[in-house]
């Protein structure tokens, strides 16, 4: 995973709640067996309609997408995380995610950001007048800083750091191999086993 | 200290606690389907890695296979991904329910079904309706591919623990009101984000009362209003439904492990974070007019104006979905005509739920121009069903009896809607497209979807003239 800590792009303001994992990308691209090559899928659908935010050329190149609450709600294709990842999104603003995708990203190296509805709205109107206004988002500060003003965002200090470091959570896992062992030894016999 | 259930579960699979970490908590079942497997298989073999326990791993495949037949899967896309699944599972040792399969089926009604589900467990899936396994009072919750690989690896996954929430259903169901209204009243209450961040436990006399099936029902859409997981305290119910089922424990395994299931309840002084209530006797049959879970009412009501919603958050999701779903507000839900219906899926595809619809079709009639699908949740539904004589009285009433899959739950295999059809269905989610492109979905229990096949439009099974009567 690439690390991260300071992002710098442009935005899309994307105007709608409950943006749902079936939208950010439909089941028909599921059927593949790699794990690149999502960008066609990502919001397929609503990019057919050309008055689509994503079909502006005025954010074309944009990195940051600024959306309205419970994004990534529904199905836990890791799919979604993929295609905004394919497509060139480093981070999406919105006041709330679904958890299974908020949990995806977090592992992907995409900056889920959680900002409330007040700022997310000032994000809209500052890149709708201007589409070129820059978006720094700044994990090491938790904050995100646009046309003057700023916000504080909350992110769990090990999700952070990990986040920062670039770091594999099967390694870390992996670390605590011994533990994993031990527990093994004293799991109840009456428990399940599949062969 | 008092404990509510999903805490003890949590407490007995904890491996590793520390400062400023989540836990790391043991799986005790992990289960696996095509779509969301491939590439952590694939990040295994990069890694040269195993599958650490293949005895607590077992694969299915449901998303991606027709229902027409058991043999062919025309799209090449499609048949690559279940050939890699039977790969990964030979090269790995899993053990896989192939199509064709006594055990194949939907991977939520798979696991259930042969006793692999059991109170107290930790179960994961990459699949956000892992909560239905909720229902017996084991921890699930859906993951994703990063999170599949890491449990195959590990068998452990790093987790904060959430917020517990307990959901309070007093009273009792009226007739002909079922889990499956119940829930989707119950989401329309909270909305699709109140469960977020929480464990949520469902409990009180109108959930005690349900039977397993229901339970499951209610479990399963856990997610739909963003609950992490949805339990229900193991009780005689689950222990009767358990008993004599292939993976359940033997012998004085079984009195040692009911031994064990009876300390799992939630202590009577413990304190949850949230409490919500809903009173199961003031219900009606439930069905949902817009594109999330959310948006939904009573059948006797007519759809909404968007304006009437409190927030400009509401009010433009509204508008949108009135827009998508081709609707009028004011129009009331019974008119609504319907060119699909649906029954089956992780929801509401179980022996229950197809004995619930046949009864309703039972000496009726599909509607002209209505095309009604009956897909039974695993192989093993569908057998029981056959035995019980109950795909005569689908395939007499003009309905299709199909091979069991998730079908047109969601729009990935060959059982879509076209662009601009409107169905019942007993699925879960009516979100934009989601049973093919342009689709336009109204979520029903089994007994409206049936009542809706014999009328055309929108209708509870007390609509229907009595068999015989005209």
């Amino acid at each position: 995973m690439e690390k991260f800590t300071v992002h710098t792009g442009t935005a899309v303001p994307l105007r709608r709640s409950n943006v749902d994992t079936d939208q950010i990308i439909p089941a028909v691209y599921l059927k593949r067996v790699t794990r690149t090559g999502f960008e066609d899928g990502l919001f397929s659908a609503w990019r057919e309609d050309p008055s689509f935010v994503l079909n502006n050329p005025v954010y074309a190149g944009a990195s940051v997408l600024v959306a309205g609450p419970e994004f990534g709600t529904g199905s836990s294709r890791e799919h979604a995380v993929w295609a905004l990842n394919d497509y060139g999104f480093r981070v999406v603003i919105s006041p709330r995610y679904g958890d299974i995708f908020r949990g995806n990203s977090l592992k992907q190296g995409l900056l889920t950001v959680e900002l409330p509805q007040a700022a997310v709205e000032t994000l809209w109107d500052l890149v709708e007048a201007d589409p070129t206004t820059a978006i720094e988002v700044d994990l090491v500060a938790r904050e995100v800083r646009a046309a003057g003003q700023s916000w504080a965002f909350a992110l769990d200090d090990f999700l952070r750091w990990r986040l920062m470091e670039g770091l594999d959570d099967i390694g870390l896992t992996l670390r605590h191999e011994e533990a994993i062992t031990a527990f093994e030894g004293h799991r109840p016999a009456f428990g399940v086993l599949v062969g | 200290m008092s404990r509510t259930l999903a805490q003890k579960v949590w407490d007995a699979h904890v491996v590793r606690r520390a400062d400023g970490e989540p836990d790391l908590l043991y799986i005790d079942l992990h289960l696996l389907h095509e779509v969301t497997s491939p590439q952590a298989f694939d990040g295994l073999r990069l890694a040269g890695r195993k599958v650490r326990r293949t005895d607590l791993t077992i694969a299915t495949e449901d998303h991606n296979t027709p229902t027409d037949n058991l043999l062919t899967i025309a799209d090449p896309v499609s048949r690559t991904q279940i050939e890699t699944l039977r790969g990964n599972c030979a090269e790995f040792g899993v053990k896989l329910h192939p199509l064709g399969d006594p055990q194949q089926g939907v991977v939520h009604v798979m696991g259930p079904q042969q006793g692999l589900t059991q109170p107290g467990m930790t179960i994961v899936c990459g699949d956000s309706h892992t909560s239905t396994h909720g229902a017996f009072g084991a921890l699930a919750f859906g993951i994703g591919t990063s999170e599949v690989e890491h449990v195959l690896a590990t068998q452990t996954l790093p987790q904060a623990l959430p917020k517990q929430m307990a959901v309070t259903v007093t009273g009792e169901l009226p007739p002909g009101v079922s889990a499956k209204d119940l829930i989707l009243a119950l989401i329309t209450q909270e909305g699709t984000g109140g469960g977020r961040g929480y464990v949520v436990e469902y409990r009180g006399p109108a959930i005690e009362k349900l039977s397993m099936e229901g339970r499951m029902t209610v479990s399963n859409m856990s997610i739909e209003w963003g609950a992490k997981a949805g339990l229900i305290a193991p009780d005689e119910t689950t222990f009767a439904w358990l008993k004599g089922r292939n993976f359940a424990p033997k012998g004085s395994d079984w009195d040692d492990a009911v031994a064990y299931w009876r300390t799992l309840p939630t202590d009577a002084d413990a304190v949850f974070d949230k409490e919500v209530f809903l009173d199961a006797s003031a219900l009606t049959p439930f069905v949902t007019w817009g594109t999330n879970p959310g948006q939904g009412a009573s059948l006797d009501a007519v759809i909404p104006d968007p304006e009437s919603f409190a927030s400009e958050s509401e009010r433009a999701a509204a508008r949108r979905a009135v827009e998508y779903m081709d609707l009028t507000p004011g129009t009331p839900l019974r008119d609504l005509a319907v060119d699909v219906v649906f029954v089956g899926s992780c929801t509401n595809g179980r022996l229950e739920d197809l004995r619930t619809a046949a009864d309703v079709l039972r000496g009726r009639k599909v509607a002209d121009g209505v095309r009604m699908l009956v897909v039974p949740g695993s192989a093993a539904v569908r057998a029981q069903a056959e035995e019980e004589g109950l795909h005569e009285v689908f395939t007499a009433a003009g309905a299709e009896w199909r091979f069991a899959g998730c079908s047109m739950c969601l729009g990935m295999n060959p059982d879509t809607l076209k662009p601009g059809q409107r169905s019942a269905s007993t699925s879960n989610r009516n979100f934009e497209g989601r049973q093919g492109k342009g689709g336009r979905t109204h979520l029903v229990s089994p007994a409206v979807a049936a009542a809706t096949a014999v009328t055309g439009h929108l209708s509870a099974p007390a609509d229907l003239d009595a068999v015989g009567a005209r």
